[in-house]
């Protein structure tokens, strides 16, 4: 990896002024392939979900997926694009192994969808990024390189091919370059992608999962110098795969391009690779010398020519945007601005909602989801909704403690509990033994005990130093193991004590 | 007359009432293959054993009292362009030799369904790449009416195993007069359906837009009983229509063209055409007049652009269809030791693998479709292909069908235009117009020429899904042509 001169963000971003471009692909989660009846599920054995026509044998044809289309334009209007009339498929022409006929079918000039946007949040602030096209394709199949260090093609001894991800149908949206993003390119190009993740989640078009390459993101980097409207030239960082890493991967694309330019040097039109490990990018194919794809219409397929009543209903069928979605429970939870972001950073939402759905009170679901939960997601270097426990369950948690069955020590020891795989929270409760000590009379001997114990903390209670009894309530505890109601500890010590509040 | 001078509505009427087994049939013409195929080289793989099998499979249904249909138990020649799950499928070329496809085409398929009983797979130019067979990767196929003269091309294996007697029916393609040029210079009948009316699933594709599966047989009756058995819409294939198939065997019977409007296309009735082939076509002309039809000439001024219009389409549409011939998951693999990369490989295996003139169209459509030449070559020739399509839309407001030559000569010599393309893609000037259009179009045997004793043929034109008029007119002219000839063209044909 060479060693690059990066230049502090904070000097690149008095000099020159980034502008942003993204390429997001999605696969769709239809039950079958974009051209085939295969399988278009996620990690099957290799090279089992596959048929003549995504192996692409002599003679097979494609047959081009409704559902698939048909999720593509609810994208487009989601996304307030314009929906065309009449379009086609078009052939993109190169050689690759993992590409069995060598040519990918995709839309060029002709996209199904055009001319949208979408609204992001960042820091309070409304951002509009201008969507240029969203189009329909199919994904390749995936090359494991074999032998090198790197696991990239350079240096490995052999490849091998799996093609069950082969014809899956990808849809790729390309926003307009992204201007006047100032010193937030690189939370704006996290909330960009976060924000179609979630439209994506919302129109239950695909999965999105990141990790598996169900969202692919690539980042367009360029800079101009402050006081210039000419763009920069600019590199293309590829499959950026997770929402911290496009931030990085922007905020290191700045640095190394702040440093190169300010140096007198060029960029160089390339794409990069992003690493997860350091958070730099390297070069990758150099673009000077551009691929010709040799772009014309599909001829095994016939015009897409959406019906434009059908467009309209598929319109009028859009769900609830998360835009609006969160809006709406900001407001039936009373939660503030800042909550609501933090939760949304957090990708808390959907499991706040869940939870409240399960009868919890909103205030206790977000505190336990934001509190406890996203510590020890943090600490399990983990999402929140990959933790070990369900919405139900934090609701079931949080009724214990609206009983009084539990308190907020014991339920973090719930938590642990179900999260260590002990079983739901009433399990965890069993087998840990921990309810609140609610026995009047076994209270009553631990209290009495305490006060012989702490004589001089009695008296200056005694006396009228009631802020002293917190001594008396936190022997209580530790005595109890943390099971006692430390309210009503603190009144029956009080009452003992002959002090009155 | 023995076995293999019937024809297949003959033999099906014979095996349906009983009077011969399929076993029979299709033994008779495996010997007349065994017979003459050293000579003629029509096959490139004969499946003895398995039509053998086919066959006592009808016979066996028919025994149990099971209705077949009108083809039942007659034999066929499936050009190896088609894929087949239990024969090799080469396309001509070295590039798939060995090659065992697990699936069946959409034809194959509907073929078996016909009780159809497949003798073998046919050669062809590489591809189906060439007007003479001469392009195929395992040798020249040979006219039966002159062994020193191809058989036309593509489906020149097709054409010479029908007009040899090897098999009663045939399957060939058409994308550029592949199956009509062939049977015009073999004295046979042979029917481009319009584009979609046949399935190309399971045809290895040459060019998308134009590829056309359709029948041989040596009869109009015959052709128009194989069309309709392996026609019809296919949900595998996104261009196939979705529309019944026109009543092609109604229309092979009825047989009447009085009062018929018949166009003759005046840029196809020129010099520079063989003077025994414009003999012949002007008689045909005045036969169809004297059988009440109307014949007008009309000019279609675009067509004279057709054939470089066809040779940026077809050539950029195989450069992208032929690209899956990689080397990395059936046929050929050159070079692969162990070191070399896949790029190499890939390289290595298309450099051995294809031959000069796939070579040829793979690189003249690189070239047109690459950035900068788009809109001068394919957008241009696709403007071409639109004035086409409508030169044809108006001609048939003034008549019903447009007849020419097939081809402007008769078959030519083995050699002859090897090294001269231009003068090989001549041979498909008259049949490339209906390929652009996606119109329906036949070639029916009209006499010999007089220099060289060799078939020549009419085609004759019809509009998009009117498939039937291109029998009507065509059995019309058969009956006629025949009570002219004391018998069919074929029968003048020299004994192999
Ligand atoms: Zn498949």
């Amino acid at each position: 990896m060479s060693t690059e001169t990066l230049m502090a963000y904070d000097e690149a971003l008095e000099r020159f002024e980034p502008v942003l471009g993204m390429e997001v692909h999605v696969e769709l989660g239809t039950a079958s392939k974009m051209f085939c009846g295969c399988r278009a599920e996620f990690g099957g054995a290799p090279n089992t979900q596959v048929c003549p026509v995504c192996l692409a044998l002599p003679g097979s044809l494609p047959v081009a997926n409704e559902k698939a289309i048909e999720s593509t334009i609810r994208i487009g209007l989601a996304l307030n694009c314009s929906i065309a009339s009449w379009c086609r498929f078009a052939r993109k022409n190169y050689f690759y192994p993992d590409m069995p006929k060598n040519y990918q079918i995709s839309q060029y000039d002709e996209p199904l969808c055009t001319d949208g946007y979408l609204d992001v949040e960042v820091d309070g602030r409304i951002v509009r990024v201008e969507i240029e096209r969203v189009h329909l394709e199919e994904d390749t199949g995936k090359s494991t390189h074999v032998g090198g260090a790197t696991g990239r093609i350079q240096g490995a001894d052999h490849s091998i091919v799996d093609y069950n991800r082969a014809g899956i149908p990808l849809v790729e949206i390309v926003t307009r370059p992204i201007e006047g993003t100032d010193r937030l390119a690189p939370e704006i190009a996290r909330a960009y992608v976060a924000e179609l993740r979630e439209l994506m989640r919302a129109l239950g078009v695909s999965d999105v999962r990141m990790e598996e390459g169900s969202l692919r993101c690539d980042v367009n980097v360029s800079l101009m110098p402050r006081g210039t409207s000419t763009w920069g030239t600019r590199t293309e960082t590829k499959n950026v795969n997770s929402l911290r890493s496009v931030e990085r991967a922007v905020r290191h694309e700045i640095e190394r391009q702040g440093a190169i330019l300010a140096d007198g040097g060029r960029i160089i039109q390339e794409t990069r690779h992003f690493h997860e490990d350091t958070g730099a990018t390297t070069a990758g194919r150099s673009k000077e010398e551009a691929q010709d794809y040799r772009y014309f219409p599909e001829p095994d397929l016939v015009p897409i020519a959406p019906d434009p009543e059908w467009v309209e209903s598929l319109r009028s069928g859009l769900p609830e945007l998360p835009r609006v979605r969160r809006g709406r429970l900001q407001e039936e939870w009373g939660a503030s601005d800042l909550d609501m972001r933090s939760m949304h950073n957090a990708d808390a939402i959907d499991l706040v909602e869940a939870t409240v759905a399960a009868g919890a009170a909103p205030a206790d679901a977000r505190k336990w989801w934001m509190g406890e939960l996203a510590r020890r997601a943090n600490e399990a270097g983990s999402a929140l909704v990959e933790l070990a426990i369900t919405p139900v369950q934090v609701a079931r948690v949080c009724a214990m403690v609206a009983e009084g069955a539990v308190n907020d020590k014991l339920a973090r020891q719930v938590l642990e509990g179900v999260l260590a795989g002990e079983g739901g929270p009433d399990e965890v409760v069993e087998r840990r033994g921990l309810r609140v000590v609610s026995d009047e009379g076994e209270l009553s001997a631990i209290i009495d005990q305490v006060i012989a114990d702490n004589a001089a903390a009695a008296d200056k209670v005694r006396g009228g130093k009631v802020a002293a009894v917190g001594a008396l309530v936190g022997g209580v505890m530790k005595a109890s193991r943390g099971k006692a109601d430390a309210g009503r500890a603190r009144e029956l010590i009080l009452a003992k004590l002959g002090v009155s509040e | 007359m023995s076995l293999i001078r019937k024809s297949a509505a003959e033999l099906g009427a014979l095996l349906g009432a009983g009077e011969v087994s399929a076993v029979e049939v299709a033994q008779a013409h495996l010997d007349r293959v065994a017979e003459i195929d050293g000579k003629v080289h029509a096959f490139l793989h004969v499946a003895a054993e398995s039509a053998l099998a086919q066959a006592r499979a009808i016979d066996e249904r028919r025994a149990k009292g099971e209705r077949l249909g009108p083809l039942a138990g007659v034999p066929i020649a499936h050009k190896d362009v088609f894929t087949t799950s239990d024969m090799p499928t080469t396309a001509g070329s070295k590039i798939l030799q060995g090659w065992r496809p697990p699936y069946d085409a959409t034809v194959t398929r509907r073929l078996r369904e016909a009780g159809l009983v497949i003798l073998g797979k046919t050669n062809l130019d590489e591809f189906a790449m060439g007007s003479s067979t001469e392009n195929s990767a395992f040798g020249p196929t040979r006219n039966p009416w002159d062994l020193t003269r191809v058989p036309g091309g593509s489906s020149g294996g097709s054409s010479a195993a029908v007009a040899a007697y090897a098999a009663p029916l045939s399957t060939g393609t058409d994308t550029g007069g592949s199956i009509r040029q062939p049977a015009a210079v073999t004295g046979i009948v042979g029917m481009k359906p319009t584009y979609g009316g046949s399935s190309r699933y399971g045809l290895i594709a040459f060019a998308s837009s134009l590829d056309t599966p359709g029948p041989f047989a040596r009869n109009v009756l015959d052709a128009a009983l194989l069309h309709e058995a392996f026609s019809g819409h296919d949900p595998m294939d996104s261009t196939s229509i979705d529309a019944p198939v026109p009543g092609v065997v109604e229309a092979a019977k009825r047989a009447d063209i009085a009062g018929l409007r018949v166009g003759v296309v005046r840029e196809f009735d020129s010099e520079g055409f063989q003077a025994g082939v414009v003999a012949r076509f002007h008689e045909t002309v005045e036969l169809l007049e004297s059988l009440g039809a109307k014949v007008v000439e009309l000019s279609c001024p675009s067509f004279t652009t057709a054939l470089p219009a066809y040779y940026l389409i077809a050539p950029s549409e195989c450069s992208s269809n032929l690209a899956r011939f990689d080397a990395m998951r059936y046929g050929l693999r050159v070079g692969d030791d162990g070191e070399r990369s896949a790029e190499e490989v890939m390289a290595m295996t298309r450099a051995a693998g294809f031959g000069p003139e796939v070579k040829r169209r793979i690189m003249l459509g690189t070239y047109a479709l690459s950035s900068g030449y788009y809109d001068a070559y394919y957008g241009q020739a696709q403007k071409v292909r639109t004035l086409i399509a409508r030169d044809f839309e108006a001609a048939f407001h003034q008549v019903d069908v447009l007849i020419s030559p097939t081809t402007p000569t008769t078959a030519f010599p083995i050699g002859e235009r090897v090294d001269d393309p231009m003068a090989m893609y001549l041979a498909d000037l008259c049949t490339i117009p209906a390929n652009l259009a996606g119109n329906a179009a036949i070639s029916i045997p009209c006499g010999l020429a007089d220099e060289d004793g060799l078939p020549v043929g009419l085609q004759i034109m019809a509009p998009v899904l009117g498939d039937d008029r291109c029998y009507r007119v065509g059995a019309a002219l058969e009956t006629a042509l025949e009570s002219r000839w004391g018998g069919p063209l074929l029968s003048k044909a020299p004994a192999l």
